[in-house]
């Protein structure tokens, strides 16, 4: 909303400056955004001026060169190139040194060879008109024009310069995009006086008008319809003054009973619409709902499909405007228009919003009466446009007003207790200033026992319903300033975050403690991830939720795993010539669950009151994923051939997390479409093995389709899933004095016998005894035989309660052997 | 010459000779001369026996005297050349102090986002605040209805608002979390909700995901002012101390008063200009920085929480709800909110 000063100042001039207007604005719930100056920059050398004499140009035919009494006896030779420029006229006149509101500093200049001192200027030129057609004769367009003496200031005869605010108005305020209501508030919060309003005095009459008829289908969508008939009616352009506070609001002159109606929806904050009323076929309107399919021609040129939830306005020709929104082409007032019928009427928010939606079609009206205009408004609107339509188009008003509808409910009235305003803000505003405060903004007070009984004026009736509301009024116009500063009491309150959240911090603590970077990647991907994962028809991952409106095409879906954004972020870092990466990302990952809502009801409690999740939603985890590529560290004076990014560096880092977590957690071999299948597993969690992800290297063909050209390795856990298997609080365990005895085995088993499971077997055999038990070496060659490696492990045996000599363990280590050798296999190497 | 002469001499000599020693070899062949087995003084030592009664003791005093003085000079000599050899042997072997640490041990580091999300989480839980988490997919239910929003409001757009349903969303802030709290939990209650959330907006300014840290505090005495109290200790822990707040009265479907709260400029000190004059470029002149939406409950609010435990009578309370990405872009300065989701490393190494 753009609210010029100068208009705004005709109905509340606090006289501040303009900074402490814009701040007791601001301060008091109307933000000022900015605050812009139209016009001309600086009033100097900008007179009013008399043609004495105009001459053709000796040198142009176009041009005249003109003699121009500037005042103080000075006579200028200005070049003129308006056609409409003759001796005699007064004019407005630029001079030297002048600047222009596009910035340009006029100077004398020579045109075709002739001096020309300054401008005879246009209102286009100034900015307070868009007619560029010839200069402005001010003799003609300002009454007493031609009186005005030569070098009178020109901004005491036009508005050539205003401040304007442009306003935040939030959309539970309709009432302020209007300058009238903008005052109110100004008004309020600076006790400056206001001026009645522009629509008292209405010239208009209750009463039938003959010969013209309004019938209104759906009074559920247009709570009030109301018309008034003006004849002799002469369409031409607008005094200078309103065409002046069009263009500093914003809003382009056309002609007077079109700038009418923009004025009276800029002052009034309602819109008004004019028909020529001997286009209106059958001089009958009727509002009706549309018919599905029904299609209209908007004042745009575009043809509009409508549905049965919209609005029409129709004559006996058929449509002419959707309700509210647009009007046509068909009924439009034109310059030969001479009987005008001025429309104002009321429509339901929602509906309006709805069809401006559908229809992908918005406008200065729709933009007003879909936050919820009232219906006493609209007859304020057609008042004001009465008196304008009689002072400025030499219009006769036909008697009588239609109002189908009428007002709306009578004023609501609500106690405001005096006590529950400091409960509620934590300070006291005495009963006398809510009174003067809530007057100000033309509610109605009276004395009550606990408080005042408050009557809310039409034009808030859908903000202000509730004590609430009232509470809110009193406090932004008194001040929030003024509020003393405290802290809640915070009973029971002990801050904290979940055991979850401090596990949570505690993993990617450790994870770029070992050197990684985090990314946050996008929630979205595109669906040719799952293809370019090449993940199996009935893969879960492929049961992504898609979004009905995505910004792109690339953004479409919501991702099923970590995986691609790593990826995504791996190939921005690699086309930067960053080939080393070690990233790692923790955010939610989002599927459809198998077999749709109701298992997903049965899964999870499904009460969405009670925090359970809806069947209508997806199954949403937090996940924790990495990816590493290239050296793991950068080349060293004493590294030369630093590791390189594998499975078992990315094993290592994960099992950095895991250990920081105190999760006890394994690997199997295990398959991912997206993974090397021989060098890929499953992650297991918990003493159970429960699986909660996998871990390995990329297959080559997904790692090229990233620019991944040397390969690279990642993990992707349910991050959720693994915290459960976290030992939070550990319990203490009596520390042993007794030294541990160590012994190394070494055996040979077949190739595809897992480390992990002769460790298992190991464990298993050495019971109570054995405290430890790990593989430190790994051969295979000719001496331990084609198809079998050889593995040796070191393991520690220890007890509670003596030192253990190689005797003791003798009987265990003989049964480890015989496991090792009864299970997997294994021979006993020396 | 006497027996003692002779071992005062001998005892002379060995002094002078240990004095001058230059090296261990040698003091250890001064050792074997002057007290080996077959050396003078020990040899008159064991023949104290041999000497008359009446010289045996003094004789055999003075022997044992210098042979113990010899060897105690002879220690003491030894430990001071070693001391020496040391010295030279430390001094030859030198490194390159300046060559770089090894092996390498690489810094990792949190995104701009983690970090902020913490800060702000921590000033919360300080002030005892508790951090519960929602769902980022919700329902129209939680995310519009239950917080009041109007059927027209224009955040329930699709222009606004990614649709995954038409009564699901991608959550358009962090607020529907506060009934789902309010659902789980009776009054007193005090949470921080942290998050990720959507809009469709895409400039240098937004991105259509972002990150909010929501804060409610319902209680039966919660006023505008302890907001006011909480948010300034809030600013003054993020941006420093001796910031103050500013409550301006803004509109918000759930809150009621709504307002919209600034902090003074960290960059001016509140004063919208610079020491040279120049117009502050982070508030523009206005010495206030606008961080976050608040307010007191609506009443209405309660109403749609499924526990009469939240009577809008007896309970009231405050709500508001942060951008982390807004707070990191004015600690640090960040002209392209969209850089934070690009991960490039350049940019990741500089925070967290």
């Amino acid at each position: 909303m753009r609210a010029p000063l100068e208009w705004l100042s005709e109905y509340c001039d606090p006289g501040l400056p303009t900074r402490e207007t814009e701040e007791r604005l601001t301060l008091t719930g109307t933000k000022v955004e900015a605050v812009h100056h139209h016009g001309v920059a600086a009033l100097e050398h900008f007179v009013v001026g008399r043609v004495v004499e105009a001459e053709r140009h000796p040198d142009a035919d176009r041009l005249s060169v003109c003699r121009v009494e500037v005042g103080g006896d000075h006579v200028a030779q200005i070049v003129c190139g308006a056609p409409n420029v003759a001796g005699g006229q007064t004019v407005a006149v630029a001079r030297p040194g002048a600047v222009m509101p596009d910035g340009t500093k006029l100077g004398a200049a020579k045109l075709r060879g002739v001096r020309s001192e300054g401008m005879i200027l246009a209102e286009d030129e100034l900015d307070i008109g868009s007619d560029h057609a010839g200069i402005m004769v001010l003799d003609r367009l300002i009454p007493g024009g031609g009186d005005l003496a030569p070098g009178t200031p020109l901004a005491e005869v036009l508005l050539i310069a205003t401040e304007v605010l442009e306003l935040e108005i939030t959309p539970n305020r309709p009432d302020c995009l209007g300058v009238y209501g903008v005052a109110r508030e100004l008004h309020a919060a600076t006790r400056a006086a206001l001026a009645a309003p522009p629509w008292a005095d209405d010239p208009g009459a209750p009463g039938e008008i003959p010969g013209v008829e309004v019938r209104v289908e759906c009074p559920d969508l247009n709570p009030r319809f109301t018309a008034r008939v003006f004849e002799d009616v002469t369409v031409a352009p607008s005094p200078p003054w309103l065409k002046a506070r069009l263009m500093a609001a914003g809003q382009r002159p056309i002609n007077n009973v079109v700038d009418i109606t923009n004025y009276v929806m800029l002052l009034a904050g309602h819109p008004v619409h004019a028909f020529d009323l001997d286009r209106v076929a059958g001089q009958r309107l009727t509002v009706r709902r549309a018919r599905d399919g029904e299609e209209i021609e908007t004042l745009d040129g575009q043809v509009r499909r409508l549905d049965h939830e919209m609005v029409v306005i129709e004559d006996d020709d058929g449509p002419t405007s959707i309700a509210g929104v647009m009007g046509g082409a068909r009924s439009e007032v034109h310059d030969g228009t001479s009987r005008v019928l001025m429309e104002v009427a009321n429509w339901v928010g929602p509906n309006i919003h709805r069809t401006s939606q559908v229809l992908g079609l918005r406008s200065e009206a729709s933009g007003r009466f879909e936050k919820g205009l009232s219906p006493e408004q609209a007859m304020e609107a057609q008042a004001l446009a009465t008196k304008l339509m009689l002072e400025l188009t030499g219009a006769t008003l036909v008697p009588g007003t239609i109002d189908v509808g009428g007002e709306g409910p009578p004023p609501a009235t609500i106690r405001l207790r005096t006590a529950k305003v400091e409960q509620v803000l934590g300070m006291p505003i005495a009963r006398e200033r809510q009174a003067e405060i809530l007057q100000a903004l033309e509610f109605a007070t009276a004395e009550a026992g606990d408080g005042l009984d408050v009557t809310v004026p039409h034009f808030r009736r859908n903000d202000v319903y509730r004590e609430a509301d009232l509470i809110e009024e009193v406090a932004r116009i008194d001040g929030l300033d003024k509020l003393p500063v405290t802290l809640p009491k915070r009973r029971g309150a002990a801050g904290r975050l979940s055991v979850e959240q401090r596990l949570r911090r505690r993993a990617v603590d450790a994870l770029a403690g070992r050197g990684m970077h985090e990314i946050v990647g996008w929630s979205f991907t595109d669906p040719g991830f799952a293809d370019r994962l090449r993940l199996d028809a009935g893969d879960d991952r492929r049961r992504s939720v898609a979004l009905e409106n995505p910004m792109s095409e690339q953004q479409s879906v919501m991702r099923t795993t970590l995986l691609a954004s790593l990826l995504d972020a791996a190939r921005v870092n690699i086309a930067h010539g960053r080939t080393d990466l070690q990233l790692f990302e923790q955010g939610k990952v989002y599927f459809w669950p198998e077999g749709g809502g109701a298992a997903a009801t049965a899964a999870n409690g499904g009460d969405p009151r009670r925090g359970g999740m809806d069947h209508r939603l997806p199954r949403e985890h937090r996940s924790l994923g990495a990816v590493i590529a290239g050296r793991m560290h950068p080349q060293t004076w004493g590294t030369p051939e630093p590791p390189r990014a594998g499975f078992f560096a990315v094993k290592a880092l994960f099992g950095a997390a895991c250990d920081a977590l105190r999760v006890p957690w394994s690997v199997e071999p295990a398959t991912e479409p997206f993974l090397h299948p021989g060098r890929s597993a499953r992650i297991l969690a918990g003493e159970a093995g429960e699986p909660v992800g996998w871990i390995g290297e990329l297959h080559p063909l997904v790692a090229r389709e990233y620019d991944l050209d040397e390969g690279a390795a990642a993990f992707e856990v349910d991050f959720d899933r693994l915290l459960g298997h976290a030992v939070a609080v550990p319990a203490y365990r009596d520390l042993t004095s007794f030294p541990a005895l160590r012994q190394d085995l070494a055996v040979a088993v077949a190739d595809d016998v897992p480390a992990a499971a002769v460790v298992t077997v190991v464990r298993r055999a050495g019971g109570d005894l054995l405290a430890d038990a790990r593989v430190f070496d790994v051969y295979r060659g000719a001496q331990v035989g084609e198809g079998r490696t050889s593995l040796a492990l070191t393991l520690a045996f220890r007890a509670p309660d003596r030192t253990l000599s190689d005797e003791d363990v003798a009987p265990v280590r003989d049964r480890i052997v015989t496991a090792l050798r009864d299970e997997l296999g294994g021979e006993l190497r020396a | 010459m006497s027996v003692l002469d002779r071992i005062g001499s001998l005892r002379a000599e060995a002094e002078d000779a240990v004095a001058d020693a230059d090296s261990s070899a040698a003091l250890e062949e001064l050792r074997v001369r002057y007290l080996g087995r077959k050396a003078e003084l020990p040899n008159l030592l064991r023949g104290v026996a041999q000497l008359p009664p009446e010289e045996r003791g003094t004789v055999g005093r003075a022997a044992n005297q210098a042979r113990q003085a010899l060897e105690a000079l002879i220690e003491q000599r030894a430990s001071d050349l070693e001391a020496a050899e040391l010295d030279t042997r430390l001094a030859a072997d030198r490194i390159d102090v300046t060559l770089p640490g090894e092996p390498p041990q690489p810094v990792g580091r949190l995104h701009l986002v983690t970090q902020t999300w913490r800060e702000i989480e921590d000033v919360f839980l300080g002030l005892g605040f508790t951090s519960v988490e929602g769902p980022e997919i919700e329902l129209v239910h939680y995310n519009f209805d239950a917080l009041n929003h109007d059927v027209t409001h224009p955040a329930r757009d699709h222009t606004d608002t990614f649709y995954v349903a038409p009564d699901v969303v991608l959550r358009t802030h962090t607020s529907p979390m506060q009934i789902r709290a309010m659902e789980a939990h009776p009054p007193p209650l005090y949470v921080v909700i942290p998050g990720r959330t959507y809009r469709r907006d895409s400039d240098a300014t937004h991105t259509p995901q972002f990150h909010q840290v929501e804060g409610l505090a319902v209680d039966a005495d919660i006023t505008l002012a302890d907001l006011k109290g909480t948010l300034l200790s809030f600013a003054n822990a993020i941006f420093g101390e001796g910031r103050d707040v500013r409550l301006r009265p803004h509109f918000f479907p759930f809150t009621e008063p709504s307002v919209e709260v600034d902090v003074s400029c960290f960059h001016c000190d509140g004063r919208g200009f610079m020491r040279d004059g120049a117009r502050c470029r982070l508030c523009k002149g206005e010495g206030w920085i606008e961080i976050l939406g608040a307010g007191e409950v609506d009443p209405n609010v309660y109403s749609y929480v499924d526990d009469d435990r939240y009577d809008p009578e007896k309970v009231q309370g405050f709500a508001w709800g942060m951008g982390v990405e807004r707070i990191a872009q004015l600690k640090h300065g960040l002209t392209d909110m969209r850089a934070l989701y690009d991960n490039d490393l350049r940019f990741l190494e500089q925070f967290g």
